[in-house]
Parts: C-alpha cells; sequence; structure tokens
C-alpha cells in the first residue's frame, strides 16, 4: 500500500493528460491568431472593461476552492461546503461577466459574427467562447460535488474528486489568464 | 490499484474497497444482464469486441464505396443499370454522377482513416490487449472507457445518416478543405452533409481523446507488480506512444473543425476572403483558408502514425512469438517509436509543399521528413533480424505481420520521394501519392490490424479462425494489394492527377485505360475476399474449433496466463507477477519463458 501511496493518483494523473490535451487544443487556437494578425485587414481589438472584473472573479475562485478543499482536509464539513457554493457561484459569475462583455461589442456596433464580421474578433469570441464551455463543465462538476457533499447521510472524507475539480479549476483559471494576456498583447 | 489487488489477494470472497480506489476489479460471477454484458458495458474486453465489430461494419462500407468508384474509374464507358436501381439519381442512366463520385472518395477516406483505422485498430487492441499484456484487472476508468466507445458510437451515427441526406454527405475529400467545405452554395455535399461530417468528427474526437486518456494512465499506473516499462511488451509501448499522439493532435482538429462550423454557420471569416461563387460576391474578407490546412495536417500526420504505431507494435509482438526468437533490439524498437512519435508533430508542412509555402521553410520540412527514414530503417531492420534465422511457424497472423514488413517497404521508400519539396511539384495530388500512402498506411496497417485479430483471435472467443480461409484470405490480398496499388505508381509518376472521374476524354492518360481496368477488377476481387473474412470472423465466434490449453501459440505475455475465457477481473486468483521481460524465446535450450517465471539461479536480471 505504501508504493500505492507515493504514486500519483490515476484519475489525478488522467486529469493532467486531459490538460495537457486542452492546451494543445488552445495553443493551436492561439498560434491560429498569431498567423492571421500577421495578414491584411486585421483589426485592433478592444477588449472590453468588463472582461477585468471576469479575470478578477475567476482569480478569487481559485482562492475559495483552494480554501475548500482546505477545509474539507481539515473536515470541516461546514466551511468546505460554503466555500464550494461561493466557488461555484463565482464561476458562473464569471460566464455572466464574458457574455455580457461580448453584449458590449454588439452595442458599439461591432460584429462578432456574419457579415460584416472581421476575423480578429470573430477570434476573440470562438476562443473565450471554447474557454467557456470548459468553465461551464468546471462549475457542473463543482455542483455535482457540492449536490453530494450536501444530500450524504454517512459523512465522506474521500478528497480525491475535490482536488481533481481544484486542480482543473485552477488550469481554467490560468487558461483564462494567458488568454487575457494573450489578447492584450496581441491586439 | 495493481498493487491493491496484488496485497490484499484472495479476490474470489473480497469485501469491496470503497473510496480511492475502483472497486469493480474483482472476479465476481454476479448474475449481469443482457444490457449490462453487451451493450453498456464496462469490461475492456467488451468493449475491445465492440469496437472491433464496429470497425469491421465500417471496413465494409467504406470497401464497398471503393468498389463503386473503381467501378466508375476501370469502366468509364460503361453503364450499370443496378446502380441507378440502388442510388437513384445519384447514378442516373447507371453511371456515376460527379456528386456522387466525390461523395464515395469523401466517405472511403473519411470511413477508413477515422473509423477504422483509428477507432476500429486502436480502440479494438488498446482495449483488449493493455489491461491483459500489464496485469491489470481493467482500464483506469472503465466508465470513461465505456463513454469512448459510445461516443465513438455516436460518431458512427452521425456520419451513417449523412449518407442519406437528399444533398449528399460531404464531398470535399477527406481533408475537407475549405473554401469549397465552407461554402453550401459551392457544392451540393457541402450542404448539410458537411455539417454532418464535422459535428460527427467532433463526437469522434472527443472519443479518441476520452480513450486515450484511458490508455496512457492505465499503461503509466496499473502495470502489475514487477513489470517495469522496460520489460513491456512492444504492443504496449506502440499503443502508448498512440495514444501520446492522439491526445495531442486531436484536439488542435478540433479546434479547425469549430473554426469551420463558425465559418459555416454563423458567417464568420476565418478562412474564407474575397470570393465569387456562382457570379455571387460573398461578403467575406481577411480569412485564410491555408490556415486550416496547418490546423488539420497539425494532426493529419500525426494521425498517419496513430494508424500506424499500433499495427507496428502487434507486428514486433506476432514475429516475435511466431519466430521463436526474442525481438532483436528492443530498446531500438522503443527508442524509434518515440523519435517517430517527436518526428510525426514537425512534418505537417510537407502536406503543404504547393500551397505556396516559403521554400526555406520547406526546406526544414524536407529535412525532418527524411529523417523518419531513420528510425523506420531500424524498425525494418530489427523486424527482419528478428526473422532471421528464427523457427517460423507461418500461422496466418505471422502470414500478415511479414506482410506488413513488405509492405511498410515498399510504401515507405515511396515516402522518401514525396518528402522531397521539388519532387513533390510534380508528384503532388497525382496517383504516386494515392498509391504511397494506400500501401504504407492504409493496407500495411490493415496486415497489422488482420495479424492481430488472427493471433489474438483465441483471447477475444476462445476459438480459432479458420485457418484456409485465412490463408486464402492473405495471399490473394497481399498479391492483390501490390495488384493495385504498385501500377498506380507508374500512372502517376506520368502526372495522372487523383479526385478526377474520368480521364477518357484526356489523350495523355488514355494509354492507362486498360491498367484502370485491371486495377478495378483486382480491386473486387480483393474487396471479395475481405467478406470471406468477415465471414470467417463470425463464423468462427460460434463454430470455430475450439482453444484448449491456455497458451496456444507457446507465447511469454501475461494475456496467455488468463484461463481461456477470462471474466471479468481477468485473473480469477492474485494477479501474476513479473519477473522477466516479454521476449525470452529460445533461451537456455526452452522454446519459451513466459514472463511470470521467476529468474533463474544460473540467469542474470532482465
Amino acid at each position: 500500500m505504501n508504493d500505492q501511496k507515493r504514486k500519483i493518483h490515476p484519475h489525478k494523473f488522467t486529469l493532467w493528460v486531459a490538460i495537457g490535451s486542452i492546451l494543445m487544443m488552445f495553443a493551436g487556437l492561439t498560434s491560429a491568431y498569431i498567423v492571421k494578425r500577421s495578414q491584411v485587414s486585421w483589426l485592433m481589438i478592444e477588449i472590453p472593461i468588463l472582461f477585468w472584473y471576469s479575470t478578477a472573479a475567476i482569480l478569487v475562485s481559485s482562492l475559495t476552492v483552494q480554501l475548500s478543499l482546505k477545509a474539507l482536509k481539515a473536515r470541516e464539513m461546514m466551511s468546505y461546503r460554503r466555500w464550494l457554493m461561493i466557488t461555484a457561484v463565482l464561476g458562473v459569475l464569471f460566464l455572466v461577466l464574458q457574455i455580457a462583455g461580448f453584449k458590449q461589442f454588439g452595442a458599439n456596433d461591432i460584429r462578432l459574427v456574419g457579415a460584416g464580421s472581421n476575423a480578429s474578433y470573430s477570434f476573440l469570441l470562438a476562443i473565450s467562447g471554447l474557454h467557456g464551455l470548459h468553465v461551464l463543465g468546471g462549475v457542473i462538476a463543482l455542483v455535482v460535488i457540492a449536490i453530494q457533499a450536501l444530500r450524504e447521510t454517512t459523512r465522506n472524507y474521500n478528497t480525491i474528486p475535490l482536488e481533481v475539480a481544484a486542480t482543473y479549476w485552477h488550469f481554467v483559471d490560468v487558461l483564462w489568464i494567458y488568454l487575457f494576456i494573450f489578447f492584450n498583447w496581441m491586439k | 490499484m495493481s498493487s491493491e489487488t496484488i496485497t490484499l489477494g484472495q479476490a474470489v470472497a473480497e469485501v469491496h474497497s470503497h473510496g480511492s480506489h475502483d472497486a469493480h476489479g474483482h472476479d465476481h460471477h454476479h448474475e449481469e444482464s443482457f444490457l449490462s454484458k453487451y451493450i453498456f458495458c464496462t469490461d475492456h474486453k467488451m468493449i475491445g469486441k465492440q469496437f472491433l465489430i464496429t470497425g469491421i461494419i465500417w471496413a465494409i462500407i467504406g470497401g464497398l464505396f471503393s468498389v463503386l468508384f473503381r467501378l466508375q474509374l476501370g469502366y468509364p464507358e460503361a453503364t450499370f443499370p443496378f446502380l441507378e436501381d440502388l442510388f437513384g439519381k445519384w447514378a442516373a442512366g447507371g453511371r456515376i454522377s460527379n456528386e456522387f463520385y466525390y461523395a464515395l472518395v469523401t466517405m472511403h477516406g473519411t470511413i477508413l482513416v477515422f473509423f477504422v483505422l483509428t477507432a476500429g485498430l486502436s480502440g479494438t487492441f488498446a482495449n483488449i490487449l493493455i489491461p491483459l499484456q500489464i496485469g491489470a484487472r481493467d482500464m483506469a476508468s472503465g466508465f470513461l472507457n465505456m463513454l469512448s466507445y459510445w461516443f465513438f458510437f455516436g460518431a458512427s451515427v452521425v456520419m451513417f445518416a449523412s449518407l442519406f441526406i437528399q444533398t449528399g454527405p460531404a464531398s470535399g475529400g477527406w481533408t475537407v478543405y475549405p473554401p469549397l467545405s465552407a461554402l453550401g452554395q459551392a457544392s451540393e455535399g457541402s450542404k448539410l452533409g458537411m455539417d454532418f461530417w464535422l459535428i460527427s468528427m467532433a463526437l469522434f474526437i472527443v472519443s479518441s481523446l476520452l480513450g486515450g486518456l484511458n490508455y496512457i494512465s492505465t499503461i503509466l499506473n496499473l502495470r502489475t507488480k514487477g513489470l517495469s516499462m522496460t520489460r513491456l511488451p512492444l504492443t504496449m509501448w506502440a499503443i502508448f506512444f498512440t495514444a501520446v499522439l492522439g491526445v495531442l493532435s486531436f484536439p488542435v482538429l478540433l479546434s479547425g473543425a469549430v473554426l469551420l462550423l463558425f465559418d459555416r454557420n454563423l458567417g464568420t471569416s476565418f478562412f474564407l476572403s474575397e470570393i465569387v461563387v456562382k457570379g455571387e460576391i460573398l461578403p467575406n474578407e481577411g480569412g485564410s483558408a491555408i490556415l486550416f490546412q496547418h490546423l488539420f495536417w497539425f494532426l493529419g500526420h500525426p494521425e498517419v502514425y496513430i494508424i500506424l504505431l499500433p499495427a507496428m507494435g502487434m507486428v514486433s509482438e506476432i514475429l516475435s512469438v511466431n519466430s521463436r526468437k526474442p525481438i532483436f533490439g528492443y530498446l531500438a524498437m522503443v527508442g524509434s517509436m518515440f523519435a517517430i512519435c517527436i518526428l510525426a508533430f514537425l512534418v505537417w508542412a510537407h502536406h503543404m509543399f504547393v500551397t505556396g509555402l516559403n521554400p526555406f521553410l520547406g526546406a526544414f520540412f524536407v529535412l525532418l521528413t527524411l529523417l523518419i527514414a531513420v528510425p523506420s530503417a531500424i524498425k525494418v531492420f530489427n523486424w527482419i533480424t528478428t526473422l532471421w534465422k528464427g523457427n517460423v511457424r507461418f500461422t496466418p497472423g505471422m502470414l500478415f505481420a511479414i506482410g506488413f514488413v513488405s509492405l511498410f517497404i515498399s510504401g515507405g521508400l515511396t515516402g522518401i520521394f514525396l518528402g522531397n519539396s521539388t519532387l513533390d511539384i510534380h508528384l503532388h495530388d497525382t496517383y504516386f501519392v494515392v498509391a504511397h500512402f494506400h500501401i504504407v498506411m492504409g493496407v500495411a496497417s490493415f496486415f497489422g490490424m488482420f495479424a492481430g485479430v488472427y493471433h489474438w483471435f483465441p483471447k477475444m472467443y476462445s476459438r480459432f479462425l479458420n485457418n484456409t480461409m485465412a490463408y486464402i484470405h492473405f495471399w490473394v490480398t497481399f498479391v492483390g494489394a501490390y495488384l493495385i496499388f504498385w501500377p498506380m505508381h507508374y500512372a502517376g509518376l506520368a502526372g495522372m492527377p487523383r479526385r478526377y472521374t474520368d480521364w477518357s476524354n484526356w489523350q495523355s492518360f488514355n494509354m492507362f485505360a486498360d491498367m484502370n481496368r485491371f486495377i478495378s477488377t483486382v480491386a473486387m476481387i480483393v474487396f471479395a475476399v475481405q467478406l470471406l473474412f468477415v465471414f470467417n470472423f463470425f463464423y468462427s465466434i460460434f463454430k470455430g474449433r475450439k482453444v484448449t490449453s491456455k497458451n496456444p501459440w507457446g507465447a511469454n505475455t501475461l494475456e496467455w496466463t488468463t484461463p481461456i475465457t477470462p471474466g471479468h477481473g481477468n485473473w480469477p486468483g492474485d494477479v501474476p507477477e513479473v519477473h522477466r521481460w516479454a521476449y525470452d524465446y529460445g533461451k537456455d535450450g526452452r522454446e519459451f519463458i513466459p514472463q511470470t517465471e521467476p529468474i533463474g539461479a544460473n540467469e542474470s536480471k532482465h
């Protein structure tokens, strides 16, 4: 058993491989963006101010998911559930702010899709949209874990599911930070 | 999990351990319903069979399509009224219409590359062999594994449905280059069929990612006690590298597919710029069609090795077992697969030499492409030296393995021609390319797959395939493959382009009319013999000669230490411990020494 303890849990390992895979997708998209950027008719992108707020929200949520994990390890179940719910809410807030940010483009007469749209803005939508789907997946995972925590009749102190979810959550956070810096730098 | 089950032992009457470990890995004999045993099954052996049989069905469809378009190519003047009866307007007057021809070649390529040689090949053998050869009860996650099959099934359903759309399935070639694939008004096949193609491929990518994650994590984490990475059979190494390639390259195709879906349905201009279709000026500007080719081939080239590597691994294993000799240069085999894996990501632009790629950049891609010849040659050398002075048993699996080596050499050599950017200007999109990739990737991988099916069929179904039918299958397919694809090299060197329905009015290529008729005839014969194999397969599941010993081939690897019909959990007692590598054949006067046998007093550790 000691031998097993030193090894990384298979589920965590699988997640790391999956993270590598998701990274490849965004590497493909951002390199496509770089290639496109060097060509004619590229427009300078205005990053909506709301994206700064959403970035703050997802940064804080990384902190709260860590607090939730810490609470679970200390077996403080009340505080664990609270931080877990707060993290999920912050995740939803992030998504709402992102969508509101894209709505702003419409208000400023910038077409993201359809006739008259420019690939630079479409890229912003496609890349952020795919990232948003990954955040949504994380929110669903957190909600599932939270529901299980609330429904349980016997106490379960198994930290693996939350550890996996937290690692994924940090990953989508770091991924957004990368994309955000990328968009600001490459606009 | 493996060490858990070893230390706990007594697997038959055991308490389930909940918590951090999967608790499904024990040989319980609880009653299973039909649904949980055959349909929504999490047992890796059944999932492997699901992949194999779905793959066989797809192979029949994809193969049949090639027979249909070969009919057109071989007999451009003739009419076949039965085609009109079957396909209606697609074959009006008994002749295959242009749209139908393009739909057939596109679907032939898509089906065989993705559904048969990716899902059908690595899906089948990764699932069946990984836990059995590494001494695990099941995959790291049986549930993900089940999802992997069902996403593949979903992809299959969508692709199959696209065949029955009024405007037909996707027909812009299996590479679906925009702008043709991005604009519905460009062709019939770029309408609804193309959306179905993209959705099906997205599901397929999810399936192969879920599978790949599981394969990697299982091979790295669940090996039994004593089975270090350097003791793994080469099949495991090959499947491991295949999964790594898939996990890193398929997501890039997914991003390309998503952007293409945007262009098609949301009016964006990722790949579209300044286009006039049938007099209509489109509003799109600023896109780049070449960008899609980069995204596509960044997957597309590793995909070639995703198809080829599992075949290489199985062939290595089968050659060694049936030569009764250790594999020659085990570490060189692993090293060369690793080198192929790395190079696979660095050569994609050799598919794009004629797209206006900077010739200076092209030079690097030429160099890296030609470098692949080195690990390939190492592998070929090792296969031949494994056979050299071996005690060769010509089982059907062995014949197909030797056939693989032959085809890999023939097809690989023409790759050296095509890898040169200067020669490629002449040879690009000619029949030379068709011949090259069909031999080295298509037929060779099929041979690896056949070798695997013949060799591991006894483990899958506890019966043997019929040998007479197997030998007919091998010889006709082997000779036929060369007769079909060898002559295409000549036509290609003469400049005959691919993707044309009819050359009969083209003076320069009229001289190949007889040759085309010959190729078509052989193709039909070879296809008929594949049906014989399919018959043999299903017949033998029920009526084949029964396996009477655990280890019919006298092989060393762990799958042959399981019961003749292994249950869910694979070994009824403890998982065996491994003491040596997988290739102790003909050692110390003994024919073979299984991996489970401890190192003797007069042996050194291996």
